[in-house]
């Protein structure tokens, strides 16, 4: 019996590239397929160093299309498998997530979002949130969590194995640049020894017993012959998800209460967000903040409860507005201004949150 | 139902009769992969994966677990089961087009790594499924739906050497041969090779089938054979490329 | 927000701004202290200004980059003139003496503006391999983020694997720490 690869609890000051890597060895995950995009390559790196040490497993693909298809083929053998990319590899990552989605293929996918358009910056952007969220031909039947800090990044990951298996819903763990790269400090744990239970796998193909005479064999498609063939799977995948959401999503919120203006940002800019809350209130200002983690499912029913008694929303976020219009469709009805501070690629700080708000007078 | 007595055990007699066009090289592809299950006993440890294309049509046709991928994606997808449980047998089903263009990066690249999984490709010479387009295999002058003028290798290129590139690019314990639905019983041993090459566990598996379009080719019966073992025949040789344990250029 | 210390530590590839960085937040990190450091990166493996973003305070830290800085080190011609925009009214911009012709490019808008012999005092005095121990002295000094004591314990747990083949290293090491503290002192920084 290999020994487990995280004991007791322990504070760690290490990047968070790292910090996914020992994170999916904690959850269990057997096997990692990928391949080499800025900024998620030191995901790799750690794994590679770390897996052979818990007899877990890895393989470098071609490219981003084969890595997707590959995860998908070791989690229907069973394994609790993932992969991470980034921009342009998240691109081509799609087409398979479509197919996890249809198959109900409980893949892991962690992003480390990079600039985009195009190949842009290797940095840091929160411009994959519609793709992540919607991406390929499909109706946008995932489960993404938008981390912020380390130990968010720790504790998604692990959570993603579970809520993948649990749900069979293919789910993603959406980091950044920042968060892939920075160093900070976080508390790493067995995900056992703190009451978390992983959720069991289950072989999709590959069961035990002679198919066709002591089993039925797995026949799995994602191809239909009619449209009402069609609607009746697609209709059954979507009230899954709506049934599974409720348990799903997740938010923060802080001073909404009785706040006039409130801040709506995702990720690692909540931390921005946050720290603006903390010196507008200090100034006498009626701040708050909200702060969806899922961003697919959206916690829509918290929101509008946390919006109830504002005057002004404000959606902060590194995109030309992606967050501002799920949240928008979302939150659908409410008649409240909602104004947008948009920087596609680009870093946002508290002081510019403060400038930006104050300068509204 | 009791099965037809040529109908290999590891078929699922449910689907039966299958959904192929009458005179498709499909069914004896399938035939004969069906008799090299059985022969080997292995039908409680495959994983057959369909790609997309009139090959998707087997996804239920055999009574084994199966993944119908999407086109071109066979390979990485089987590729991920078979690194992740090496004791499953991992077949790759898939036409030209999914083979040769829209997966070929798969191909060359599993190829290389000499994955241990078999890839059993059919060629045809055109796109199926979508209606008779031109493949990487259609023949110099042949009309297809997008060369109604026949097929202009100065513009397009020549047609793919499949097995002979997969043989270049593999190492030594791999397999690779094309046969023909012409010769079955030499089609049957490959197919059996190359299932033996996997569950050795010395290196990837390759064997293209040359096979028959009628539909598209809007051939009757006999230009269709004719097609298949003169016409094909002069650009696809068939025999074995490479083969576990003996020197190459057989 | 001001309880955080910013640093920004710039200068050529090489020059080892990035390992100061990081033995400096490991150290903040090991006393207890909230740490975040964030390298500048893009898309080429080498040259270019190598930036290191350091923030350290005792609650957890807000965004990963800043855009002002409360010190700014630039330890090249070019670190100079790309550190400019991280410069505000609050800024305590240190540059190297020994280099030329950036008089022009020095931030006008610093609260204060040093120049400190680091390169020449590893050069002629030390040895160019410590030159980046030095301005991690200079930066301890001058932002008290972390005291002597835990610096030095920050290069054992970095360097011990060395000092145990050629215990003369750690002396030169914990010689040029001093050194980079005289510095900022003399300068009167601190």
């Amino acid at each position: 019996m290999v020994d487990k690869p995280i004991k007791g609890e322990k504070r760690y000051f290490v990047t968070g590239n790292e910090v996914v890597a020992w994170a999916a060895l904690a959850a269990g995950a057997e096997i990692m397929y990928g391949y080499p995009i800025t900024p998620q390559n030191e995901v790799m790196h750690y794994w590679t160093r770390l897996a052979p040490k818990y007899n877990r497993k890895f393989l470098q693909t071609e490219d981003e299309i084969s890595a997707g298809f590959a995860t998908c083929g070791g989690v229907l053998s069973g394994a609790r498998a993932f992969t991470a990319t980034a921009g342009p590899g998240n691109t081509l990552m799609q087409e398979s997530m479509s197919m996890a989605e249809m198959m109900k293929i409980p893949t892991v996918v962690v992003v480390q979002q990079r600039g985009g358009p195009s190949t842009a910056t290797v940095i840091y952007s929160q411009q994959e949130v519609t793709m992540t969220c919607f991406g390929a031909n499909g109706e946008g039947l995932r489960v993404v969590y938008s981390t912020g800090s380390h130990q968010e990044l720790y504790d998604y990951t692990i959570k993603a194995f579970n809520t993948a298996w649990k749900y069979r819903i293919p789910t993603f763990v959406l980091g950044d640049g920042y968060q892939a790269k920075m160093r900070e400090s976080l508390v790493m744990y067995d995900p056992e020894e703190r009451g978390i239970k992983m959720v069991p796998t289950e072989k999709i193909v590959g069961k035990e017993g002679m198919p066709g005479v002591e089993r039925e064999p797995s026949h799995l498609r994602n191809t239909y012959n009619t449209e009402d063939e069609l609607y009746d799977v697609v209709e059954k995948l979507v009230r899954d998800f709506w049934q599974a959401a409720p348990e799903i999503v997740e938010h923060q919120e802080f001073d909404c209460q009785d706040a006039e203006i409130i801040v709506v940002a995702h990720g690692v800019v909540t931390r921005a967000a946050q720290a603006a809350v903390k010196e507008l209130r200090a100034q006498g200002k009626k701040i708050g903040h909200f702060r969806p983690v899922t961003l697919r499912p959206f916690p829509r029913e918290a929101m509008k409860k946390a919006i109830a008694n504002a005057k002004e929303l404000i959606v902060v976020e590194s995109a030309e507005g992606q967050l501002d219009k799920i949240v928008k469709a979302e939150i659908y009805g409410c008649s409240k201004p909602i104004t947008g501070y948009f920087k596609p690629g680009v870093g946002i700080t508290a002081e510019e949150i403060v400038e930006f708000i104050n300068k509204r007078g | 139902m009791a099965l037809a007595p040529n109908m290999p055990k590891s078929w699922r007699a449910e689907t039966k009769p299958h959904k192929f066009c009458p005179g498709c090289g499909h069914g004896l592809v399938l035939k004969a992969l069906g008799e090299c299950i059985d022969e080997l006993g292995i039908q409680d440890r495959v994983v057959f994966g369909c790609d997309i294309g009139c090959s998707l049509l087997s996804w239920d046709f055999f009574n084994t677990d199966s993944i119908q991928t999407h086109h071109g994606r066979t390979t990485p997808v089987l590729t991920g089961v078979k690194r992740a449980r090496p004791d499953r047998i991992c077949i790759a089903y898939m036409g030209d087009g999914g083979g040769y263009a829209i997966g070929s990066q798969h191909l060359v690249n599993a190829a290389s790594r000499n994955e241990k999984i078999t890839t059993i490709l059919v060629n045809n010479c055109n796109y199926g499924m979508t209606g008779g387009q031109m493949a990487p295999t259609s023949l110099p002058g042949m009309k297809t739906e997008t060369t109604p003028y026949g097929r202009d290798v100065e513009l397009t290129g020549n047609p793919t050497q499949g097995p002979e590139m997969v043989a270049a690019i593999t190492p030594e314990g791999a397999y690779v041969a094309r046969g023909t639905i012409a010769n079955l019983r030499q089609l049957r041993k490959m197919i059996k090779k190359a299932l033996e090459t996997q569950i050795n566990g010395t290196g990837f598996s390759f064997v293209e089938a040359l096979s028959a379009c009628p539909t598209n080719w809007r051939t009757n019966a006999k230009d269709t054979l004719h097609f298949v073992e003169k016409e094909m025949t002069k650009y696809f040789k068939v025999g074995e490329l490479k083969v576990p344990g003996e020197k190459e250029g057989k | 927000m001001a309880k955080e210390y910013k640093i920004a530590l710039a200068g050529e590839g090489g020059q080892g701004v990035q390992s100061v960085a990081g033995i400096i937040v490991e150290a903040a990190n090991d006393v207890g202290r909230e740490a975040l450091y964030i390298p500048n990166f893009g898309v080429e493996q080498r040259g270019g200004v190598s930036i290191a973003f350091v923030q350290i305070a005792d609650e957890k830290i807000g965004s990963p980059k800043f855009k002002k800085a409360d010190i700014v080190i630039a330890l090249s011609d070019r670190a100079v003139r790309r550190t400019a925009e991280y410069v505000d009214q609050r800024t305590t911009f240190v540059y190297d003496s020994s280099i030329e012709g950036v008089e022009e490019a020095l931030p006008k808008n610093a609260a204060k503006v040093y120049a400190i012999p680091a390169v020449d005092v590893a050069k002629n005095e030390l040895h160019p391999r410590v030159f980046n121990i030095i301005i991690m002295g200079a930066v301890i000094e001058a932002t008290k983020v972390i005291d002597l004591e835990s610096a030095k314990k920050a290069i054992e747990k970095k360097l011990g694997y060395k000092f145990e083949q050629d215990p003369k290293l750690r002396e030169l090491n914990f010689k040029a720490l001093e050194r980079g503290i005289e510095l900022v002192r003399q300068a009167g920084i601190s």
